[in-house]
């Protein structure tokens, strides 16, 4: 019964959102009622949504076979943690999922935006509830949750067994948060394109979405990095794959994005480009659906697709970006351009930031898709693999990590490039120091690896450095300093921080893929294999059942190389229902490095194949980006930016600060 | 903000704003805009250099035994493993990739993935060795039991041997 609610709820969410949609791009200009009704509209396919997911969570939470959904994807030995998690671990759920988080950021613009320009407000709501429309479509049509299988089989055929983990309940939510809030720059970009009228304040309102989707997708894309590192069992913590590209090409778009609108909001400048950002990052959102859910690319990632769904949606992503574009192409020259500036000034350092980070979306679109291309046209079958994209995203990153430090210091319209140095002194003189130190150490100095050190070093301590210099570290007294430091505005601090995190993330990818070093044996109870001073012995191996799997569960003692053992173990395990194996490798953390066993199949002699990597200072790459994201968070704390509260951004210009 | 204050920034103050402008508007949006097609055009050579030096042809096995010369250069093949074929010693597994037509044998140092089977489809990434076999870096077999790589699915259709709906 519940079932069938959901079904109609989702129906008729499909009808109030097409209704609302048409009446608002109908009407739009009259001023009335209409921004009432948009909002009504808006709450209420929200309710729907969350009513149809309720429904779809209940028929998994008591497994109710009768719903084919639940029998293809659950059982009911699973954990009730996996039977929640089952709900968006496969097409149908996961586009549900997709849609109740669009609709959501629909309801929160409708709930926030009281104080935005009624007509603009309208038309936001208009665009999102033509999203809601197109995809609640087609999640009915084409991939609908709700179907009945009669009669009902007794048993169902258990989520795949690799997606039964914590990680699927953190990782899509996060990721579709992220590429789904991207929904409501795209929604004001398009309101903006149709309304003629874009100013500083429409950056204004934009930016915290844009910061609110950057950090969730960034939590998501690094949680779904350690996920396959840990749950793939191949040490790999970023393969290039075209379902991982699929997700950093809306980030690499957002993160261009949230630097562009600064400089629109600031000084009115950029106005053409921010909107096309704002239009790309989410064209590139519901690529990166299109390319996961279609299965047209090969991918270490891939799950059961079906292409016949790939062509709807490229139909729709094909419908909805092309529209975009049109009505970009066509309305974006009315739109006058602002602020003047020196090519040496904040505006010139955050335009070398768009462009390399432009420039660097495009790399990855193109080895992403060129394959598809090429099949295409010639028939030939080709893989682009991490060569390709290393070598043209590292030096494409490059020159943006040398900039990176300057822009905080430089200040906006046209900046003396000799005075900025020479206040970068501190941090030029830093970064070689601890460079050279620990190249000298590690004998990096003249290697690739060296050069990446000294970037990762020079973002991380330029970032701390700025904020010191602002603080007036070594030219007030110190406790002035400190009063200073704390005093200074949370963009400030979000600004360093968020540097910083990059500066740490690059340091963690240049030590892991420089330094690290594996080893494969094959070694029997008893035996032992040493990497990198670390002892590792196979104790036993003990036969263990879990709640819907057999597992053989085999004990290592690993030594360290300055005494003290610990533990760990590496689990091989069979799911009953599938038969499907799954390894579960063993991670031990010390300090910023980490070991990782990972095992293959027991030989006839009963040894056991065992595969050992080290993997020095890995945990920074994750450990930047939640720094990165923390900082997000803490910009969008910042009074200015609160959600709610627009009113003084009616003013063309940004007052100065008190 | 509160960051951008004028008087934190002693550069930014009303004379600096006032020096007399050298370039016209325009010729400074020419230069920047000339500047930023530099760069961009850089940026498009590398990324096709690099596109003609790294990609990674797919051969079925038929193909890549037609073409020996390919001895060396780092492709990607893609078949079924073939029935009782598959060996391992400690480390070391051997087993045979068939299109149905040809079958190559291949040597892969290090852990398997744990769906690989004999009967399943899979990718393997390495290159020709003189002698004929295969030398693989790395194989790819996938998460679900009932996905199938469009590579492998394309060379079994070309021999005939898929069975399976479109």
């Amino acid at each position: 019964m519940s079932i069938e609610l959901g079904h109609f709820a989702l129906i008729l969410c499909f009808a109030v959102a097409s209704i609302a949609a048409g009446a608002g791009f109908l009407f739009w200009k009259r001023e009335g009622h209409l921004t009432d009704y948009a909002r009504q509209a808006s709450m209420l396919q929200f309710i729907l949504v969350l009513v149809s997911f309720a429904a779809l969570t209940q028929a998994f939470v008591t497994s109710d076979f009768s719903v084919a959904l639940v029998y293809e994807h659950s059982h009911q030995l699973q954990p009730l943690i996996y039977k929640y998690t089952s709900v968006w671990g496969n097409h149908e759920g996961s586009m549900l999922l997709w849609v109740l988080i669009l609709v959501t950021f629909g309801a929160a613009v409708a709930l926030f935006g009281a104080r935005l320009p009624r007509d603009l407000l309208a038309l936001v709501l208009t665009v999102q509830s033509g999203l809601t429309a197109a995809f609640t479509g087609f999640t009915i049509f084409t991939s609908n949750p709700f179907e009945r299988l009669s009669p009902a089989p007794f048993e169902g055929k258990d989520l795949n067994p690799i997606l039964q983990d914590i990680g699927l309940a953190i990782h899509p939510p996060l990721l579709y948060i992220g590429y789904v809030g991207l929904s409501i720059c795209f929604s004001f970009a398009v309101a903006a394109l149709i309304s003629g009228r874009i100013d500083a304040a429409w950056a204004r309102w934009v930016r915290p979405w844009t910061l609110a989707s950057w950090v969730f997708l960034t939590l998501g894309i690094a949680m779904g990095s350690y996920w396959a590192y840990y749950e793939l069992g191949w040490g790999g913590w970023w393969f290039w794959d075209p379902v991982e590209n699929a997700s950093f090409m809306p980030w690499l778009a957002a993160t261009a994005l949230l630097h562009s609108a600064l400089v629109m909001e600031k000084r009115n400048a950029l106005k053409v480009w921010t909107v096309f950002l704002a239009i790309l990052a989410f064209s590139l959102s519901i690529l990166g659906t299109f390319m996961v859910r279609s299965g047209i690319l090969t991918s270490v990632h891939s799950f059961a697709s079906d292409p016949t769904r790939g062509l709807t949606i490229l139909g729709l992503l094909a419908f909805i970006i092309g529209a975009a574009f049109a009505l970009f192409a066509w309305r974006s020259k009315d739109l006058r351009t602002g602020g003047l500036f020196a090519p040496i000034s904040r505006e010139g350092a955050l335009i070398l930031n768009n462009l390399f980070l432009a420039t660097a979306v495009a790399a990855v679109f193109v080895g992403t898709l060129y394959p598809l291309f090429l099949d295409a046209a010639t028939g030939q079958l080709i893989s682009v693999g991490p060569p390709f994209f290393n070598l043209t995203f590292s030096i494409l990153m490059a020159p943006l990590l040398v900039i990176i430090p300057f822009g905080p210091y430089l200040p906006w319209k046209r900046a003396d490039l000799l005075a900025v140095t020479s206040r970068m002194g501190f941090a030029v003189l830093a970064t070689l120091i601890l460079w050279l130190v620990v190249a000298v150490f590690t004998g990096a100095i003249t290697s690739l690896a060296g050069v990446g050190l000294l970037l990762g070093f020079w973002v991380a301590i330029g970032a701390i450095a700025e904020l010191a210099d602002r603080a007036r570290f070594g030219k007030a007294s110190i406790g002035t300093s400190f009063r200073r430091l704390f005093g200074l505005p949370r963009n400030a601090w979000s600004t360093a921080l968020a540097h910083f995190g990059l500066g740490v993330t690059v340091i963690g990818i240049v030590c892991t893929s420089a330094w690290e070093t594996e080893r494969i044996v094959a070694i029997q109870p008893g035996e032992s294999v040493t990497i990198e001073g670390y002892r590792v012995e196979l104790v036993d191996v003990v036969h263990t059942e879990g709640p819907n799997f057999i597992s053989d569960d085999v004990n290592f003692d690993v030594t360290a190389p300055g005494g003290g053992v610990r533990e760990a173990t590496s689990e091989k395990r069979i799911y009953a229902v599938s038969g499907m194996p799954t390894t579960e490798a063993a991670i031990l953390t010390y300090g910023f490095s980490q070991l990782y066993v990972s095992l293959g199949e027991q030989a006839d002699d009963g040894a056991w194949v065992v595969r050992v990597w080290y993997k020095p200072f890995i945990t920074l790459i994750w450990l930047g980006c939640i720094i990165m994201s923390g900082a997000g968070a803490l910009s969008l704390t910042d009074r200015r930016l609160r959600i709610g509260v627009p009113q003084r951004v009616a003013k063309a210009e940004p007052e100065p600060a008190q | 903000m509160k960051w951008l204050n004028r008087q934190e920034y002693p550069l930014m103050t009303e004379t600096s704003l006032n020096t007399p402008k050298r370039l016209t508007r325009k010729q400074k949006r020419l230069l920047v805009i000339a500047g930023l097609a530099v760069v961009v055009g850089l940026a498009a050579a590398l990324i096709l250099t690099a596109l003609r030096d790294q990609i990674v042809f797919f051969y079925s096995p038929t193909e890549l035994m037609a073409r020996p010369e390919l001895a060396g250069e780092a492709v990607r093949i893609g078949g079924l493993v073939e029935q009782g074929t598959f060996e391992r010693n400690g480390e070391t597994n051997q087993f045979s990739i068939t299109d149905g037509n040809s079958t190559i044998a291949v040597t892969f140092i290090g852990l398997l993935p744990d769906l690989f089977r004999e009967g399943q489809g899979v990718i393997a990434e390495g290159s020709l060795t003189d002698a004929g076999d295969f030398s693989a870096s790395n194989v790819l077999a996938k998460h679900d039991e009932t996905y199938i790589p469009r590579e492998v699915e394309a060379a079994l259709r070309e021999q005939g041997v898929w069975q399976g709906g479109e």
